[in-house]
């Protein structure tokens, strides 16, 4: 397909533009570089109030729980698009073989088990609910691949009660939080870090949920309108 | 002398992040494309524990390029197939 | 120069490469390929000018966004996939 002499002309020209910009935000950068002004310390300072030792697990459950909640119906509204969509289409019903038949038996208790350990650790040291989940969401696509999805038992309606289960936990502690104290997420002292995990836990099981519901690409076969 | 060493290796991570970018971008085979993406999430989860951001590095390796690897193949797949099956009717109906 | 100022470098290319591959490229999963790489390119921006000792604030509103667009890229190849099917049924 031979390019048009005007075609050849307009991506020179976007390509120059797009040059012009990436120049512009280096400038940007650099002017910028000169007001260091960070939230650093504040964090810093605020941080023995929440009984954590990760601050980015403290600005995201704490200062800035908001957003997360924000992020959390995000995650809801990508699962609600994606199950409006369509049923998924039906996949290959071949046999899995012999590596994916062995391999989620052994990987999905250890992922679980690893995902365990980052919700517990991501109060202290590198972790948290976005990583654990995603750690659970890998174990749900496994066994996507393997063919078996979900064990029965958690079919259906409970799988769609835990994925919502985060997102209805968050608005509640918020609205708790409204109520008691007249602003919202600012939780009761002392209660912090309880609240935190407690909130955490159930978004870790929210986001596993809805990270292998938006694998699948589709309504689960058997489920209704 | 670590000091410069450390730099050398943050240029590298930062020439691979643009070559891969530049290659996946520029190939024109989807399947290639996917699978240098997901070396560049790889390459991307590096470059955060080089900036000292762990928690970003876990959420990049395991949502960024695992589940968006996984997504992208996923999709290729199922549109592979839809071509696939408009070719069989159009030779039924011949 | 500090790692910091060379993955802010980074992260403008790979911003630019991205919206490059975004506009010019006409198969709906390059655009979504493009798009990541933008998104990675502006996190990098968020979080490398930062500097060390590590800032949580930028690093928590990248969490965020890794979140945010694997949901958008979930969504936009669902679409395209559902796209791709309806379209030959004319």
């Amino acid at each position: 397909m031979r390019k048009s002499e005007e075609r050849r002309a307009a991506e020179l020209a976007l390509v120059m533009l797009l040059g012009l910009f990436g120049v512009a935000l280096g400038w940007a950068l650099f002017s910028l570089a000169s007001f260091t002004a960070s939230l650093r310390a504040t964090v810093a300072g605020h941080l023995p109030g929440t009984g954590l030792a990760n601050p980015v697990t403290a600005v995201l459950l704490d200062f800035r729980a908001y957003d997360t909640l924000l992020e959390m119906a995000v995650l809801w509204l990508a699962v609600l698009g994606v199950r409006g969509l369509g049923a998924v289409p039906p996949g290959h019903a071949a046999s899995p073989g012999a590596v994916l038949d062995l391999l989620p038996r052994l990987l999905v208790p250890v992922l679980v088990v690893v995902a365990g350990y980052l919700l517990w650790v991501g109060s202290m040291a590198p972790g948290g609910a976005f990583q654990a989940g995603s750690v659970l969401g890998a174990a749900g696509v496994l066994l996507l691949l393997a063919g078996s999805g979900l064990p029965h038992g958690w079919r259906g309606r409970r799988a769609r009660l835990a994925m919502v289960a985060g997102l209805i936990v968050f608005i509640g502690t918020a609205w708790g939080t409204l109520l008691a104290n007249g602003r919202m997420l600012a939780y009761p002292s002392g209660w912090t870090k309880a609240l935190i995990l407690f909130i955490e836990t159930v978004a870790t099981l929210s986001i596993g949920f809805i990270l292998m519901a938006l694998f699948l690409g589709g309504r689960p076969p058997g489920e209704e309108e | 002398m670590a000091a410069v060493m450390l730099t050398a290796f943050d240029l590298g991570l930062a020439g691979t992040l643009l070559w891969l970018a530049w290659r996946l971008l520029s190939s024109s085979d989807l399947f290639r494309s996917v699978v240098l993406f997901m070396a560049f999430g790889l390459v991307m989860a590096l470059v955060w524990v080089r900036l000292e951001a762990l928690d970003v590095a876990l959420a990049e390796a395991a949502i960024g390029a695992g589940l968006t690897g996984a997504l992208l193949l996923s999709a290729l797949a199922r549109l592979e197939a839809v071509v696939e099956k408009e070719g069989e009717e159009e030779n039924a109906q011949e | 120069m500090s790692g910091g100022v060379l993955f802010a470098l980074a992260g403008i290319g790979l911003f630019v490469l991205g919206l490059h591959a975004l506009i010019l490229r006409t198969h709906p999963l390059r655009k979504v390929l493009g798009l990541n790489i933008m998104g990675s390119g502006a996190f990098l921006l968020l979080v490398a000018p930062a500097g060390m000792p590590p800032d949580p604030v930028p690093q928590a509103m990248v969490i965020t966004g890794i979140v945010v667009a694997v949901s958008a890229t979930a969504l936009a190849l669902v679409l395209t996939v559902r796209l791709r099917e309806t379209d030959g049924e004319r």
